[in-house]
């Protein structure tokens, strides 16, 4: 068995109006230093599979086909060896 | 003329479509169910508004792997007419049978009040009712409208035309202040460049009667028909 881990976010240039949000929102705590903050999607998904390559493969087919969107979504795929 | 009105688990203005087509409108309409593998006899595919599959992962991801949308596609291959209303749209995009995509409204908020639009194009199937350059009230009611296409998109869809209804005040003015989710140029609602597959998010099927105190909708719906009555 292995688990991967995927990391979905707006993609750079496209305005995240949630992260938008939460930064005002840690500003007027007194986190005076917050830049940017950007909101995104963390998926843990366990694979019946033994090598980490293939695993890695089948993720990145699950996120081009439905855990992004790549209009706006960029992701990430870690596989835990 | 026939309209199917196309219902994923999840669907919640599937009837008010029906209503709105069958009872005021006068026309034929059927439920297709989201396992239908084949569509015939329909003149007009509707994917109405609601939550299909609770909007899990993203509004309209789950429900573009429905049987039913490879039958959609198919269809509008062929020249069908196919209209998204709200989550219908937002299908239609999932399935990149339109260009573009929507994030959260930028106020995180949902939205549910009466907008204007402006009338950008009224040459379309959907349309022809309309004249250019006039406002509709429709009511919206989403979470996730802030439309979002890259740079590159958005110059084709104002180069062919493809952007039919902007959000607008009442007189027409399109402006940040009439824009109610935070949408790329306002807009509220494309065609694809075939002109035969329309996404809008407001509602026209919830004004299309005197009772509701508001008939705009019924215009955009009558328009299909008479796409077909007067071709």
């Amino acid at each position: 068995m292995i688990r991967a881990k995927v990391y979905v976010t707006l993609k750079k240039g496209v305005l995240d109006p949630q992260g938008k949000t939460v930064k005002q929102a840690l500003n007027s705590l007194g986190f005076a230093g917050v830049e940017d903050v950007r909101i995104g999607k963390y998926m843990e998904i366990t694979l019946d599979e033994t090598s980490p390559e293939e695993a890695g493969k089948i993720v990145t087919s699950m996120c081009e086909k439905l855990l992004a969107n790549t209009v706006i979504e960029d992701y990430q795929v870690e596989v835990e060896s | 003329m026939k309209f199917g009105i196309v219902v994923f688990p999840g669907s919640n203005c599937d009837h008010d479509c029906y209503h709105a087509v069958r009872h005021v409108l006068k026309e034929d309409a059927e439920f297709i169910w989201h396992k239908e593998k084949q569509i015939s006899g329909v003149d007009c595919i509707i994917l109405p508004g609601g939550f299909s599959y609770g909007d899990y992962l993203r509004t309209g991801a789950i429900a573009k792997f429905s049987p039913v949308m490879s039958a959609v596609r198919d269809f509008a291959e062929q020249g069908g007419l196919v209209m998204g209303i709200c989550n219908g749209f937002q299908i239609l995009l999932e399935s990149g049978l339109l260009p573009g995509a929507m994030k959260r409204n930028d106020s995180l908020k949902f939205i549910c009040k009466d907008i204007y639009l402006r009338v950008e194009n009224s040459t379309t199937s959907f349309t022809n009712l309309l004249e250019e350059g006039e406002v509709l009230r429709i009511p919206i009611a989403h979470a996730d409208g802030n439309y979002y296409a890259d740079e590159e998109t958005l110059k084709r869809l104002n180069q062919n035309r493809q952007v039919v209804f902007r959000y607008s005040d009442r007189n027409g003015r399109v402006d940040d202040p009439s824009n109610p989710n935070g949408s790329s140029e306002n807009i509220a609602g494309i065609i694809n460049e075939k002109g035969n597959v329309l996404g809008m998010m407001p509602h026209p099927e919830r004004c299309a009667e005197e009772i509701l105190g508001n008939t705009d909708g019924r215009r955009i719906l009558k328009s299909i028909v008479s796409h077909f009555t007067e071709t």
